[in-house]
């Protein structure tokens, strides 16, 4: 029995993958077993080599692992393309005929999957076949496949759906009387955690939960997930989703939304975010709350569109001109995906400042299991907003000891809300002298600074006092955590939050490591300089990777043995 | 309510003669007869001279960035519709440095008028050419004379299906106060484009040449007839004020069902309940 395994299913974009990914995620999941799946893509809408690597497994699992024990490839050039990602002992499964191959590799087993498909109703039942093949194969549980592909074609119709469970059925029953093998049944296993959640999804639910009622963006991969998930429930929440004719547009809607009222966002990356910049410094300048959700994907220019990184750590840290006080979240998970989005809201509002999630596509777009989402910590504060008896002398920019002024809200009381992205006074009106500019500074810069670090977000510390400490933000959470549970000399740190700086709590957690490694989806070390920068501790080195593709379990547990 | 009880207390920071004071009278005048308290008003701007036209209303404003004014009065709007939006913004800040916007803000048709100081110059940076500066014009960085073609912006808009395109002349104050009343009455995005004198920077489209090209235009115009409008939009020769082309259409507030709800702004965000929404990813 297999504690563990991962299965990788790879055709052409416009084969159903993801579709097949999902079921197979929602199959190990209800039948008592953690999942962990990525996507990996390439930027076209038909053609190419695409795959989804569904992990599945007795304890929970939060990183993709380099091998597959199991590969469907749905046409030769997948076949081709990914058969060296096959583990040892493991199986390339694919329909021969269908795909024009006479010469099976090794590990290769022909399965007739169209000709069933055919049985059950056209070669668009193709997925469910295989769906059934891999039930029978992994996990023995025909219900939870039968119940995944239902579910899956459910809003195409009762019959859609009764054929593509018939499909697995199909798929089943050929697996379990022609293809003998038991090496890669799963243990059973039993849990709690129902909810299936990429990170883009749990993060418009934050959103959502936050009582964010307007959001505009520009569609950009690998962000669009953000926005397809709030248009979902747009009627049901009451909040709109305005696509915007570009980031510009898009960055300055929500600077104008929140200035009239609501909880205001948007979501880009790399590129969109260049372009926003300018509105993100606007929003500084005018104090309006915003939140920006940047979901980093590789660059320089268009990079690799679909695929992962974590390079504009430091752009994030000082993307907009000027000097001004921001706050920047790193979840590294869908659970911290969601309050990063539920905690950026009430941090905008407090600190009338921007509050920045740095997300990426690995981060964004894998799917895992998680339990409940914590729905109540960090309740909605809008902060300083004065009451409707507000009197006409109260001043929007009035200066205070935390440098946070009376929110001012137009149409609600005859104290009148204004902004100028010019220098101004504490009326709000326009001016050039030098007194009131430093004292603006202050305000703007040091006192919300002062204020956002006394309630930074925490690393993450396991295996405090470890000889070997890693750091990592973001989305390298999982496999730091899974490298780390192996190997009782490794701890490490995660940042949740990585501005404003958590010097103290860094010092603290790093005093007496031996060597402290950093662990980026970078090829320049950027969060390697900001510890440095930050607590001037020595930092030894950087395990760094900039091919596009997200660390796997494997590769930062070699990676760390040659460090040594 | 009187055009001095939207008097500010900022002190302008206009030149003398400056065709903007003409605007600002017959923005202030429209206003007084629509009754609009400065609580209900937002003055929405970006960069340049008239960008600064909030800072001398008594309202609420927001004054953002060069040639950003439309998206942020359009979510400003979309966020409380009680607000009486209306953007002041000029040819270089609207036709120019925010012109994907002008397009997209037509089409997008939020309610909301907007005001655009035309005077075909850049002012603030002192004297380029504008998108609207006439071909030959010469200026420091176009000493051989302009050699792009100008941008014509009530055609532009009319060819978009902007449902109200109106023309006034900041020296003809009466006439664009009125143009100013109709256009924050008509529900949608309403332009007005003025033609506004340069006593600084524009030696060539001064009063007196505004003054022998400028003419009203009378009742036989139907302002529900695009091709009359789109004819009267073309002349180059003389210039005609007016109401080019008024028509009802559907706004964004009504397409979005937003006009049927409170103001956004109003929600009550305390305790979202999101239970329902996550038994979709169970």
């Amino acid at each position: 029995m297999k504690e563990d395994i991962s299965i990788r299913i790879t055709g052409e974009a416009g084969q159903g993958i993801v579709s097949s990914g999902m079921m197979l995620c929602r199959m190990y999941k209800d039948s008592g077993r953690h999942v962990f799946a990525i996507q990996d893509y390439m930027s076209r809408i038909r053609g190419g080599h695409n795959f989804i690597q569904v992990r599945a497994a007795v304890k929970p699992v939060a990183a993709p692992r380099r091998l597959a024990d199991i590969i469907l490839a749905l046409d030769k050039e997948a076949a081709q393309a990914n058969k060296n990602a096959l583990a040892p002992g493991g199986m390339l499964l694919l329909d021969a005929g269908r795909a024009g191959i006479t010469e099976l590799g090794p590990g290769w087993v022909d399965a007739p999957i169209y000709a069933l498909a055919q049985e059950a109703g056209g070669p668009l039942y193709a997925n469910s076949v295989a769906l059934g093949i891999l039930a029978a194969l992994t996990c023995g549980d025909f219900e939870a496949a039968a119940a995944a592909a239902a579910r899956e074609f459910s809003n195409k119709g009762q019959d859609a759906a009764a054929k593509n469970v018939k499909a697995a059925r199909l798929g089943y029953d050929h697996a379990s009387g022609k293809i003998k093998t038991s090496s890669f049944r799963l243990a059973a296993g039993a849990h709690d955690r129902r909810l299936l959640l990429a990170g883009n999804e749990a993060l418009a639910l934050g959103a959502v939960s936050a009582g964010c009622k307007f959001f505009s963006a520009y569609p950009m991969s690998p962000s669009t997930g953000i926005m397809d998930t709030l248009a979902g429930y747009a009627e049901r929440y009451g909040h709109i989703v305005e696509q915007a004719e570009d980031e510009i547009a898009a960055v300055n809607m929500a600077v104008g939304a929140s200035f009239a009222g609501v909880r205001a966002m948007t979501a880009t990356s790399g590129g969109g975010f260049a372009l926003m910049c300018e509105g993100l410094s606007l929003a500084a300048m005018t104090e309006t709350p915003l939140v920006i959700a940047v979901v980093m994907r590789p660059g320089p220019a268009t990079g690799f569109p679909t695929r992962t990184a974590q390079e504009d750590l430091e752009f994030a840290l000082h993307a907009g001109h000027g000097e001004f006080a921001r706050a920047v979240y790193t979840p590294g998970s869908p659970e911290e995906c969601f309050l990063a989005a539920r905690r950026a809201f009430n941090t905008a509002d407090r600190f009338q400042a921007p509050a920045l999630i740095l997300s990426d596509q690995y981060l964004a777009e894998s799917f895992t299991n998680i339990g409940s989402l914590e729905t109540t910590a960090d309740s909605p504060d809008r902060g300083r907003v004065p009451g409707p008896g507000a009197g006409p002398t109260t001043r929007r920019y009035e200066y205070s000891p935390d440098g946070v002024s009376p929110r001012l809200i137009p149409g609600r009381s005859d104290a009148l809300a204004v902004a100028d992205s010019d220098e101004h006074g504490p009326e709000g009106h326009i001016t050039e002298l030098a007194e009131v500019r430093i004292r603006m500074m202050e305000k703007r810069l040091r006192l919300k600074l002062a204020g956002l670090a006394k309630e930074v977000l925490p690393p993450t510390v396991v295996n405090p006092g470890a000889r070997t400490m890693l750091c990592g933000f973001g989305s390298t959470l999982g496999v730091m955590r899974e490298v780390c549970a192996a190997s009782a000399g490794t701890g490490f740190l995660h940042y949740p939050q990585v501005w404003p700086f958590p010097t103290e709590a860094t010092n603290a957690a790093l005093k007496g490591a031996g060597r402290v490694l950093t662990v980026e989806n970078n090829a320049s070390g950027q969060l390697a300089r900001l510890l440095r920068r930050e607590t001037g501790t020595l930092v030894s080195g950087s395990v760094l990777k900039y091919d596009g593709r997200p660390f796997t379990a494997d590769e930062l547990a070699a990676a760390l043995e040659g460090e040594k | 309510m009187e055009p001095k009880d939207l008097d500010s207390d900022d002190p302008v920071a206009w030149c003398p003669g400056c065709g903007n004071f003409g605007i600002q009278s017959a923005l202030k005048t429209a206003l007084a007869r629509l009754g609009i308290p400065p609580r209900k008003l937002l003055l929405v701007s970006g960069i340049g001279q008239a960008a600064k036209m909030p800072h001398y209303v008594k309202a609420n404003f927001f004054n953002g960035l060069h040639g950003r004014a439309l998206p942020a009065a359009a979510a400003a709007k979309i966020a409380n519709r009680e607000l009486t939006v209306i953007v002041t913004t000029g040819d270089g800040d609207c036709y120019g440095e925010g012109g994907n916007h002008f397009i997209h803000g037509i089409r997008r048709n939020v309610d909301m008028t907007v005001i655009v100081h035309d005077n075909q110059v850049y002012g603030l940076t002192k004297g380029q050419a504008s998108p609207t500066t006439e071909r030959g014009t010469k200026t420091r960085i176009q000493p051989g004379g302009v050699i792009l073609a100008p941008f014509p912006p009530l055609e532009t808009a009319l060819a978009l299906g902007c449902g109200f395109v109106a023309r006034g002349y900041a020296a003809e104050r009466e006439h664009l106060a009125e143009l100013i009343l109709a256009g924050v009455r008509y529900k949608g995005f309403a332009l007005i484009d003025v033609l506004q004198p340069c006593v600084s920077f524009n030696k060539l489209n001064t009063y007196a040449w505004y003054t022998q090209r400028v003419y009203k235009t009378g009742p036989e115009h139907d302002t529900s007839d695009k091709a009359a409008a789109m004819a009267l939009a073309a002349q180059r020769e003389r210039l005609p004020i007016g109401v080019l082309y008024s028509k009802p259409g559907p706004c964004y507030g009504e397409l979005s069902g937003l006009d049927d709800r409170p103001p956004l702004a109003d929600a009550d965000i305390a305790g979202t309940d999101i239970s329902a929404a996550l038994s979709d990813f169970k």
